[in-house]
């Protein structure tokens, strides 16, 4: 392909105003929130939320944890929305069932796995961790996250990762339209096909596809797979036992970057300039 | 938002009353302001149910009059039917201002018309199969009070509705009937935004609305084209390219059910479908409420248009 875009994508730096502060490596890797609760992952617990709402069950994890366990099963969650949102801690967390919308969001730091399916919005603003989850998933799964691996072994619905910032979205079965909506940041593996308007107005990020594409969004733009991407393509994969096989035939998403009109002034400045 | 519960039996009756008031209490979050229930029973050959209501349940608490004026109305409704020739099985009031109306062989265009020219008078529905219950108040509430418990049949469809772009007022709650076509009721949660369009094509080839709820248009929309000769399948994908904004419907026919997402999937449906019973509802938390173990759903995809036979 002549015009190399995954490559410019890496050259260029995004210049400007920002308030985003970074940490070294080493501070990212140990940092801890101010109230976060030292848990140990051999402390095991395991309750059954039938006959809990979802702020029962979600008081009933916070109080384990508070306990010092590392390791929580909830069985029988019932689909009820808003379950685990908010963790920002060290957690294994194993959940016998279904959620409804919202499961999961707003994490930082737990490792999550699901037996069943869940509904909209899964993983939404998540910042860390990992989110595996064994059937399907309901549209906007993983809306605006900044980080960590969000897994759906099945079918996933429509706006996957719109607005994502950072992070990994791997869909094991196909996609709604406008994945990747306003996609800004990160990386989608979507092993089935993907839907309609793919990458629709993506400022960034990947985005692999091991199946058929209905058509590409505004802005999205074909582009050529190098070494790089097959090697954490493959690492990826292997991490949740998917089929590497699909790989070679995948086809990688980015941005046009045709609608790119950033202006690094404030108004107010701008105000003066004009 | 709104919440929309569907179910079928294949092939057997059951206890869809009670199971359509758990569904649709569980989706109550969605919309507190008024539940509907369609529901296709048995029915019987010759006969026509007629759902009447004769003012709406806030003008019962207005005026020292209003209770005179809903037995007057009811009085000139057995009288309408009687000048009309037609042969009455039964009347049996479900509210103080409403009832069900059984009647042989009838329930034509005409005769609606008779019945609603009454002041404040509205047929809610007419069909072998179809009853359509509404009222303010969520499922629990609407259930006791029209006794849904006991209502037994094959298939049905449901709404909670928050009212965002008409009154909070049996009129404007789901679901809709679609007049004069019997048998055939419609839920939808979304927005159209050609309804003043499309309704003014509607009424220009003579179709009446009673309310000014875009969702009252999907129900016209698709009869009509059934009664040109499309099936309940082709007119639900006609609808798609043809209603513009954003949705998910279910509408209902005396022998089958389907549902319909517009081209962006904006709106939630989660689906289960088992060999002898299908349920489908805007979140999971509905169909779990019948079925307490584990099942396998999906959401239906942007455009997607699904149609079931009853048997």
């Amino acid at each position: 392909m002549e015009n190399k875009l995954s490559e410019k994508m890496r050259g260029e730096e995004l210049v400007g105003r920002s308030q985003q502060m970074f940490f070294t490596p080493e501070e990212e890797e140990n940092f801890l929130y101010p109230d976060s609760l030292e848990v140990d992952f051999d402390k095991t617990a395991e309750f059954d939320a039938a006959e809990m709402n979802a702020s029962e069950i979600n008081k009933k994890i916070r109080a384990l944890m508070a306990d010092g366990v590392g390791t929580i099963t909830v069985n029988n969650p019932g689909a009820q929305h808003s379950i685990a949102a908010g963790i920002l801690n060290r957690l294994k967390l194993n959940i016998n069932g279904s959620l409804g919308y919202f499961g999961c969001g707003l994490i930082d730091g737990p490792v999550i796995n699901i037996s069943g399916r869940v509904g909209w919005s899964c993983g939404e603003n998540m910042m860390s961790g990992v989110i595996e989850i064994a059937k399907n998933a309901g549209s906007t799964f993983g809306a605006a996250i900044r980080g960590g691996d969000l897994v759906c072994h099945g079918d996933v619905g429509g706006r996957t990762g719109i607005c994502m910032k950072g992070g990994t979205i791997i869909v094991g079965g196909r996609t709604g339209a406008f994945t990747g909506f306003m996609m800004q940041r990160g990386r989608m593996i979507i092993m089935g096909d993907a839907g309609n308007n793919l990458g629709d107005t993506m400022y960034d990020g990947m985005l692999f596809v091991g199946g058929k594409i209905s058509s590409l969004g505004v802005d999205a733009t074909e582009a050529e797979m190098n070494d790089m991407d097959v090697r954490w393509l493959t690492s990826k994969l292997k991490l949740y036992n998917m089929d590497t096989s699909k790989i070679k035939n995948m086809t990688k998403i980015v941005s046009g970057k045709q609608l790119w009109n950033y202006d690094n002034l404030e108004p107010s400045e701008k105000k003066l300039v004009l | 938002m709104c919440g929309l519960a569907g179910l079928i039996h294949r092939g057997k009756n059951a206890d869809i009353g009670s199971e359509m008031m758990q569904m649709l209490q569980s989706l109550k979050h969605r919309g507190p302001d008024s539940t509907g229930f369609a529901l296709y029973g048995d029915g019987k050959q010759d006969v026509t149910i007629l759902r009447i209501k004769f003012a709406e349940q806030a003008d019962m608490h207005s005026g020292f009059d209003i209770h005179q004026k809903v037995i007057d109305r009811k009085a000139e409704m057995k009288r309408r039917l009687q000048e009309r020739g037609v042969e009455v099985v039964a009347i049996e009031d479900a509210t103080e201002y409403s009832c069900r109306v059984s009647i042989k062989n009838g329930g034509d265009k005409k005769l609606i018309d008779y019945l609603e020219d009454i002041d404040e008078v509205e047929v809610l529905s007419v069909g072998r199969n179809l009853e359509l219950i509404k009222d303010l108040g969520d499922a629990q509430t609407v259930g006791d009070q029209y006794q849904l418990s006991k209502f037994n049949g094959t298939h049905a469809i449901g709404h909670t509705r928050m009212a965002t772009e008409s009154a909070v007022d049996i009129r404007s709650a789901h679901p809709y009937w679609a007049y004069p076509f019997s048998d055939i009721s419609v839920v939808h949660n979304g927005q159209l935004t050609n309804y003043w369009t499309m309704r003014r094509a509607m009424e220009r080839i003579g179709h009446r609305f009673l309310s000014n709820c875009d969702s009252e248009l999907i129900a016209v929309y698709v009869a009509e084209r059934m009664e040109r000769g499309d099936d309940l399948e082709t007119a639900m994908r006609r609808s798609i390219d043809e209603l513009d904004g954003v949705f998910t419907y279910f509408i209902a026919t005396s022998d089958a059910l389907g549902m319909a997402k517009d081209v962006m999937a904006a709106k939630p449906m989660v689906l289960y479908e088992g060999d002898d019973f299908i349920a489908m509802a805007s979140e999971e938390v509905a169909i779990r409420s019948i079925f307490p173990h584990e099942i396998d759903t999906y959401d239906p995809y942007d455009g997607e248009v699904l149609a079931w036979k009853i048997n």
